[in-house]
């Protein structure tokens, strides 16, 4: 049932390779999905027409289509015009889309939970919009995302495991071909979930941890 | 495409309806009793619910499929696709829906349960007629965005075999060579399926306010 000493010694180094993919999946995804998570509400926020319809536009297709789809969508779809992306960097692409498309609500709210009075006072001081932003609005509002975007980052590093579908080498496409090369899927698989659990766990708990701070600053 | 195209997908919108009713009725049955675990007096059934529900939530929803169906399935008895699907889903719909009551029990005011320990009302009775319906309530809205959420996480069923709407939508783009329009209509059914649940839940909300506002 469960994995043996020198099984686990003869998986490890696999199965840590394919925790390091997704790792490195997860980091990317962030890197660009937060910051385009923060266009796309500046997006919504607009008031050119077109900028706010496409920016809803794709807001809602990248909450609304489950992220395997998103990912199917852009590894099986987009050959179809002739533009063929590696395994690699179509999960990156779907999946800081699909971070985007849910940051971007996180980070909107925050913005607009920044006191009105903040707002006008940058104003009164004569700042432009874009320094209004980077002075005045993001330093207070993205405290208040924080804890949110620290949750979501856990559930993308979740999603990397979709990436299986795509025949990414990550963490369950190891787990999962161990089980099939040995016929001991489930020591494998229990394996890949306990590297899942020994980054999820403690990363939890940091969350509620900076949660909890984060309410004593709000008490304030 | 054509029209005939449509029929596959259209099966595979049953399954994909039939697995998260089914997951989500499971987590919201089994959910009470992992609340009521988790709220006990007795330290270890707490910690032990606790570390359940951590566990549970910090595997990745694909991999419990995978344990599932290929770890139990080969190891202990052969299971079906849907079958361990309903029970990989169920397994995570329960953690996910009694950390959602826990959250509205605790919204409802202290004053509630102080009042009804007052009558002597014993701590069953107490949940059942005090607590429970007024937590109800709170815990909808949740319920709502939850079971949407539940829904879309059915697609890595398609992992498994099950041939439910993101499999039906792998399986057409390979035979029509149409990716591109296969996999942005099945996306699009996924949203269209989650408007009725989003104003259903609307509608209970403000029929189940309309009753308190008396």
């Amino acid at each position: 049932m469960f994995p043996t000493q020198d099984e686990i010694a003869a998986w490890l180094p696999d199965l840590l390779g394919g925790l390091s993919i997704s790792l490195q999946v997860t980091a990317l995804s962030l890197a660009i999905g937060i910051p385009f998570g923060l266009v796309l509400a500046l997006g919504v926020l607009a008031k050119s027409r077109f900028l706010k319809g496409l920016s809803l536009f794709l807001v809602e297709v990248g909450r609304g289509a489950p992220a395997l789809v998103l990912l199917q969508f852009i590894y099986f779809g987009l050959p179809t015009t002739g533009l063929t992306l590696g395994s690699f960097s179509a999960a990156v692409i779907a999946l800081a889309w699909n971070t985007g498309a849910y940051t971007s609500e996180i980070i909107r709210a925050s913005l607009q939970s920044v006191a009105h009075g903040q707002r006008e006072a940058a104003e009164a001081l004569g700042l432009n919009r874009f320094d209004e932003l980077r002075y005045v609005l993001l330093p207070q509002g993205l405290r208040v995302a924080l804890p949110a975007l620290l949750g979501f980052s856990i559930l993308i590093f979740q999603g990397t495991s979709l990436c299986f579908t795509i025949a990414l080498p990550e963490l369950v496409s190891r787990a999962y071909e161990i089980g099939s090369t040995t016929f001991r899927y489930f020591p494998a698989l229990l394996a890949a979930g306990v590297l899942y659990a020994a980054i999820s766990i403690p990363a939890a708990l940091l969350v509620n941890h900076v949660e909890r701070r984060a309410g004593l600053y709000a008490q304030r | 495409m054509n029209a005939a195209d449509f029929v596959p997908l259209l099966r595979g919108l049953v399954w994909t309806v039939a697995l998260t009713g089914g997951a989500f009725l499971i987590g919201a049955v089994l959910g009470v009793p992992l609340l009521a675990a988790r709220q006990s007096r007795l330290w270890p059934v707490r910690f032990l619910a606790m570390t359940v529900i951590q566990i549970v939530r910090a595997i990745p929803p694909i991999l419990w499929l995978f344990i599932i169906f290929f770890g139990l399935g080969m190891s202990v008895m052969p299971i079906n696709p849907f079958n361990a699907a309903l029970m990989g889903l169920g397994l995570i719909a329960a953690a996910n829906m009694a950390e959602i009551y826990r959250g509205a029990v605790a919204s409802i005011h202290h004053g509630q349960w102080e009042a009804s320990a007052a009558l002597d009302l014993g701590r069953w009775s107490t949940f059942r007629d005090i607590v429970a319906p007024q937590a109800f309530r709170v815990a909808l809205p949740s319920a709502a965005s939850y079971l949407i959420g539940l829904m879309k996480e059915t697609a890595v069923a398609s992992t498994i075999g099950v041939a439910e709407l993101a499999y039906q939508g792998n399986q057409l783009s390979q035979l029509t060579f149409r990716g591109l329009e296969v996999f942005a209509l099945v996306g699009l059914f996924y949203v269209l399926l989650s408007l009725p649940i989003a104003w259903l839940s609307r509608v209970a909300d403000g029929y189940l306010r309309a009753k308190v506002a008396r």
